[in-house]
């Protein structure tokens, strides 16, 4: 018997799958080599995972620009889409990764100086880095629901471990118990809706159930399963973005962490989370869309205000920028409420506008954590005081520090501004108006916040004379983000008009 | 002795799984925490094989296995950080979690 006939190999689409391949051999070099090698000098394993996100990067842009507005397709049997929606977000992914490299460098750099003698500079913090980077890549383009289900795991639990990796604080290792736990809590809600979502359709992708649940002759319509499925993967979805609320893990972890993984969660998660839930509710559940936009639609409620009013009690700045994490949120749940509304012309505008503002608000996120942890210095200190008189001994720091606030605050110029826009309009021509309004105020509270960091930093008197010191790491950290802050926020035509092929999700 | 049907699997599993959601709310210990959220992927787990059954697919119950890998790496996870903790505090209470607060 000829066994051979029979077997027909698969083919593997090498090239759709680079940047994949690119990110874990990275990943499987540093950890193998690293083990087998003596300590490598301080700053080499950040450049190798910087490198190594940076080659999954360009080979994504490759792939976003081939793409074109051609259709898009899935790889692997269904299991992850090739859309220049998913493209986009790991772009992003890979950035963040490659910047997080380098502030971590930074910090490891500022803690060997001190007197501290554990340096955080080791292999494992980077190799998380990248372990976290591709979950989150294989949850912005998975396209079936367990695969989504581990993306989600393995972005999770790197960022458990990253948020509890300072050893010396007590702080840091609270921030990855309640995350570990929460998250897990989070994770077996998710599981259980899909589970159910799995049990009335008999399906898991994403476009399988979309087509499934579209066929109301042929569906087995046990909604109560149905519906209690989607409610579940929203409280599922809901801890992971950090919605209001679900959101009660999000200030403690962000102020516990080390600073630069706090801005590695805001960008990279919150990246991976909205994309995410966004093509999930899209792909999948269009045609239940009136049982899900009204439960969005609360939740984009209490998440801008919660968050935004919030923001302007505390006296961390830690926790001043999670709560505006929070209430950065809610403007994305506009964009995927306006996505909601199936029947209207612009339904789409809410796709893209959500995808853009979560892209725009993870470049912000990076580059005021860098500053967070530039300001707090070695000690962690992050209080509002700390701030104090900063404009004084470091102008042009302040100065970009300012123009990220400014752009967090949605000031016109920025990034911040084409980004709240984008949401808004989508909702006004979808005729959410509510939504437009509220939107609108939560986002002038909120600058209430932003404020009282930059008055802090230019009115005040500094209360140490001597400059922060600031490594190149750093200001390349920095500087990029304000300058992709400000070329996006003069010229944002050319990413306003990717917008119609952001939207096209393989159905 | 009525014949046990799918639902009753369905059923068994949902009260398994309220049962790990209200013990991870009520209690303070974050070992029993952990295995309450265990108890609720296994809740799942049971689920889904029900539901492979009635629905005469084989992707649910090899769901299962992807679960049981995630569960297994989540307690790698969960016990490092619950040991590593226990290195500088002498109790482990959720309510001595609170450093962090505002």
């Amino acid at each position: 018997m000829d066994l051979g006939t029979d077997f027909v190999a698969p083919t593997v689409e090498w090239y759709a799958l680079s940047p994949y391949i690119a990110l874990l051999g990275g990943l499987l070099l540093l950890l193998l080599v690293g083990a087998l090698t003596p300590r490598w000098r301080r700053g080499w394993y950040g450049m190798m995972s910087a490198t190594t996100a940076g080659v999954a990067g360009v080979l994504a842009a490759l792939q976003f620009a081939d793409l074109g507005t051609a259709a898009p397709r899935t790889l692997v049997k269904g299991a992850l889409a090739q859309d220049r929606f998913g493209l986009l977000a790991f772009i992003t992914i890979c950035m963040a990764v490659v910047f997080t490299s380098m502030t971590m460098a930074d910090a490891a750099a500022r803690s060997a100086a001190d007197t501290a003698p554990r340096s955080t500079d080791s292999l494992e913090h980077y190799a998380l880095l990248l372990t976290a980077g591709i979950g989150a890549a294989i949850m912005v383009t998975a396209n079936d629901l367990i695969v989504s289900f581990l993306g989600i795991e393995i972005l999770s639990l790197s960022l458990y471990v990253l948020a509890a990796s300072d050893r010396r604080r007590a702080a840091s290792q609270e921030a990855g118990l309640k995350y570990f736990i929460l998250g897990g809590f989070a994770s077996a809600f998710l599981l259980y809706g899909i589970a159910l979502v799995y049990g009335t359709t008999g399906q898991t992708g994403l476009n399988d159930i979309g087509v499934v649940l579209a066929d109301e002759v042929s569906v087995p319509r046990n909604d109560a399963m149905l519906l209690a499925g989607i409610a579940l993967l929203l409280v599922g979805f809901g801890f992971k973005v950090a919605l209001v609320p679900f959101h009660s893990w999000t200030p403690d972890v962000y102020q516990g962490a080390p600073t630069h993984v706090t801005g590695f969660m805001a960008s990279l998660g919150k990246v991976a989370a909205v994309v995410a839930l966004v093509r999930l509710f899209v792909v999948a559940f269009p045609s239940r869309a009136d049982d899900w936009r009204p439960a969005v639609f609360g939740l984009a409620v209490l998440t801008l205000v919660v968050g935004s009013v919030l923001a302007i009690v505390q006296t961390d700045v830690k926790r001043m920028l999670a709560y505006s994490s929070v209430s950065h949120a809610g403007f994305m749940l506009v964009g995927l409420e306006a996505a909601g509304r199936i029947g209207s012309e612009s339904a789409s505008d809410g796709v893209s506008a959500a995808l853009i503002y979560v892209v725009l608000y993870s470049v912000l996120a990076l580059g005021s954590f860098a500053a967070v942890s530039i300001v707090a210095g070695a000690a962690s200190a992050t209080s509002l005081d700390v701030f104090k008189g900063v404009a004084k001994t470091n102008p042009v720091f302040a100065l970009g520090f300012t123009v990220l606030l400014l752009a967090q605050a949605g000031v016109p110029l920025t990034s911040g501004f084409v980004a709240k826009f984008g949401v808004i309009r989508a909702a006004v021509s979808t005729e959410s108006y509510v939504l437009a309004v509220l939107a609108m105020v939560s986002a002038v509270i909120a600058a209430y916040l932003y404020l009282r960091i930059m008055v802090s930093m230019w009115l005040a008197e500094p209360v140490t004379v001597a400059p922060r010191t600031i490594t190149i790491a750093g200001r390349l950290t920095l500087g990029v983000a304000v300058v992709i802050t400000l070329v996006l926020g003069v010229l944002p035509t050319w990413l306003l008009d990717l917008g119609d092929s952001l939207t096209s999700l393989v159905r | 002795m009525p014949e046990p049907t799918t639902l009753s699997y369905l059923v068994v599993a949902a009260l398994l799984f309220v049962i790990g959601t209200v013990g991870v709310m009520v209690r303070r210990n974050p070992l029993v925490m952990f295995m309450c959220i265990e108890l609720m992927l296994n809740a799942v787990n049971l689920s889904f094989v029900a539901l492979a059954r009635e629905l005469t697919d084989i992707n649910g119950q090899s769901i299962v296995f992807f679960v049981l890998v995630v569960a297994a790496a989540e307690v790698v996870v969960g016990l490092g950080i619950i040991v590593a903790i226990m290195r500088n505090r002498s109790s482990l209470s959720a309510d001595d979690m609170a450093e962090l607060r505002g």
